[in-house]
């Protein structure tokens, strides 16, 4: 019985957007897709390149890049909490628990995805239009933008799932956040703290808007793959 | 024929091309002068598609030259010869957009680019399909699509690799008819096929390869009706496929 209570006052804390709870959420949403903005901005690109470019170590740089797709955040977390911390390289910014900070580190989740999918759907593409480009002279560089383009409906999906890693995960900016009421707490940490607290109503009301977040992403990749077969015959 | 100036003739010296040790063409000197279609013939693994490439530049010779009268086929800005694959390469846009990507991409501005796609897709009755996407039209219309970008580049000399090999026999007639048109405007046409049949109906001229060695060239008239080598006979009356 507690547990259906708690539900339905999960259910009236999001219809009636209490203040306190759509604060969590915007502010989760403001650092997710800021993160997968940056990442898509310098991934994209740097994907398409590895993909076309040959050179010594491209092998290694290639394993390196996919298996940062599987880099545990509560590491990434570390990572930048060390890099911000005082005493650390960057300290001076004085950026360590703030929204910066938790964007800085969900780059980093994010940025591996994106770059190793960019790279392996780039190399296909061009193993499709090597001959047609070349012929026209876009070789190398030249031929990203082209490549990036015709690929938007597969690469669309990309950042999607560069979208669900930030979104859904604790560990880092938990570490670099600091889980500060009003200012740093996330979706994420706010349902860690809340259960272990014992206060089901809102993490119980943030679980639900976040598996319909990860509902709506998935329609959204779906809708996209049949998109681009519909309109691009991909 | 246009009075412009022309990156013709080719001069094919030497030509040759070995990956892996192996040897796949093998001292090929010819020339293209400017008119007419000339099809290169021979069986299979004979080096024909290989040829073709060459000659446009996207593979480097190992040995011999590739020169055009004017240097690289270049005239202002724009390379001068384009070509025409045998599976046509369909960007995932509309066929409109495909011929302006190319169009771009060989450095015209906006408003040439605009009015050199809208006249190559009125040109070959392909208007009523421009904002579809390419890839989703049928095999005859991509390649259709793929000649019409191959010409609004305005090139002196356009490459067609085996262009209707995988198409029906009624794609296949409308293919010929606009190389047919190509050439009576002044284009110049270099193609491969290994339909005999298609050889007969359109070329000016032939070039036989056998086994990467130009074994023969000249007129079409002539080499259909009296091949001077064992292997063009061979070839000609069917016998030889390899």
């Amino acid at each position: 019985m507690e547990v259906a209570s708690a539900f339905a006052a999960a259910i009236s804390l999001i219809i009636g957007l209490d203040p306190q709870f759509l604060q969590i959420v915007l502010l989760s949403l403001r650092v997710t897709l800021t993160a997968v903005l940056i990442a898509a901005l310098v991934g994209l690109p740097l994907g398409a390149l590895l993909g076309l470019s040959r050179f010594p170590g491209r092998s290694l740089v290639i394993i390196i890049v996919n298996a940062l797709m599987g880099l545990p955040p509560v590491v990434a977390g570390l990572l930048v909490f060390l890099a911000l911390s005082r005493s650390g390289p960057l300290g001076s910014l004085g950026m360590l628990f703030s929204p910066a900070a938790m964007i800085v580190a969900q780059t980093l989740l994010v940025l591996p995805i994106i770059i190793a999918l960019t790279r392996q759907v780039v190399e296909d593409l061009w193993g499709e239009y090597a001959e047609h480009l070349t012929s026209l002279g876009q070789t190398g560089p030249r031929a990203i933008p082209t490549l990036l383009w015709d690929a938007r409906f597969t690469l669309a999906t990309t950042l999607l799932a560069g979208f669900g890693r930030a979104s859904a995960e604790v560990g880092a900016v938990l570490i670099v956040g600091g889980n500060i009421a009003g200012y740093t707490r996330t979706m994420t940490t706010a349902i860690a703290l809340e259960t272990s607290k014992g206060d089901l109503v809102l993490a119980l009301g943030l679980g639900i808007v976040l598996l319909t977040l990860t509902l709506a992403i998935n329609a959204a990749a779906f809708g996209a793959s049949r998109v681009g077969a519909r309109f691009a015959g991909t | 024929m246009r009075d412009q100036p022309t990156i013709l003739p080719l001069a094919v010296e030497h030509l040759g091309f070995a990956a892996d040790g192996k040897t796949l063409l093998d001292d090929i000197s010819w020339t293209l002068p400017r008119g007419g279609i000339t099809i290169i013939i021979g069986p299979n693994g004979a080096g024909k598609s290989l040829l073709l490439r060459l000659c446009h530049g996207l593979i480097t010779p190992t040995t011999g030259s590739v020169c055009w009268a004017l240097p690289d086929g270049v005239i202002g800005r724009n390379r001068r010869h384009a070509m025409v694959f045998q599976r046509p390469v369909m960007l995932r846009r509309s066929a409109r957009a495909n011929i302006l990507h190319a169009l771009a991409a060989s450095g015209f501005d906006r408003a040439a680019c605009n009015e050199k796609a809208d006249a190559a897709l009125s040109r070959f009755g392909l208007s009523g399909l421009a904002d579809r996407p390419a890839r989703l039209m049928s095999g005859g219309e991509q390649q259709r699509l793929a000649i019409a970008r191959a010409w609004s580049l305005s090139p002196d000399v356009i490459f067609l690799d085996e262009p209707s090999s995988h198409l029906d026999p009624g794609a296949t007639r409308q293919i010929e008819e606009m190389l047919r048109a190509l050439r009576s405007e002044g284009v110049t046409l270099v193609m491969t096929t290994h339909d005999l049949g298609q050889a007969r109906r359109l070329a000016d001229t032939i070039l036989f390869l056998h086994r990467g060695r130009l074994v023969e060239s000249g007129p079409a008239s002539t080499f259909f009706a009296a091949p001077a080598t064992a292997e063009a006979r061979a070839f000609v009356n069917g016998d030889l496929i390899w």
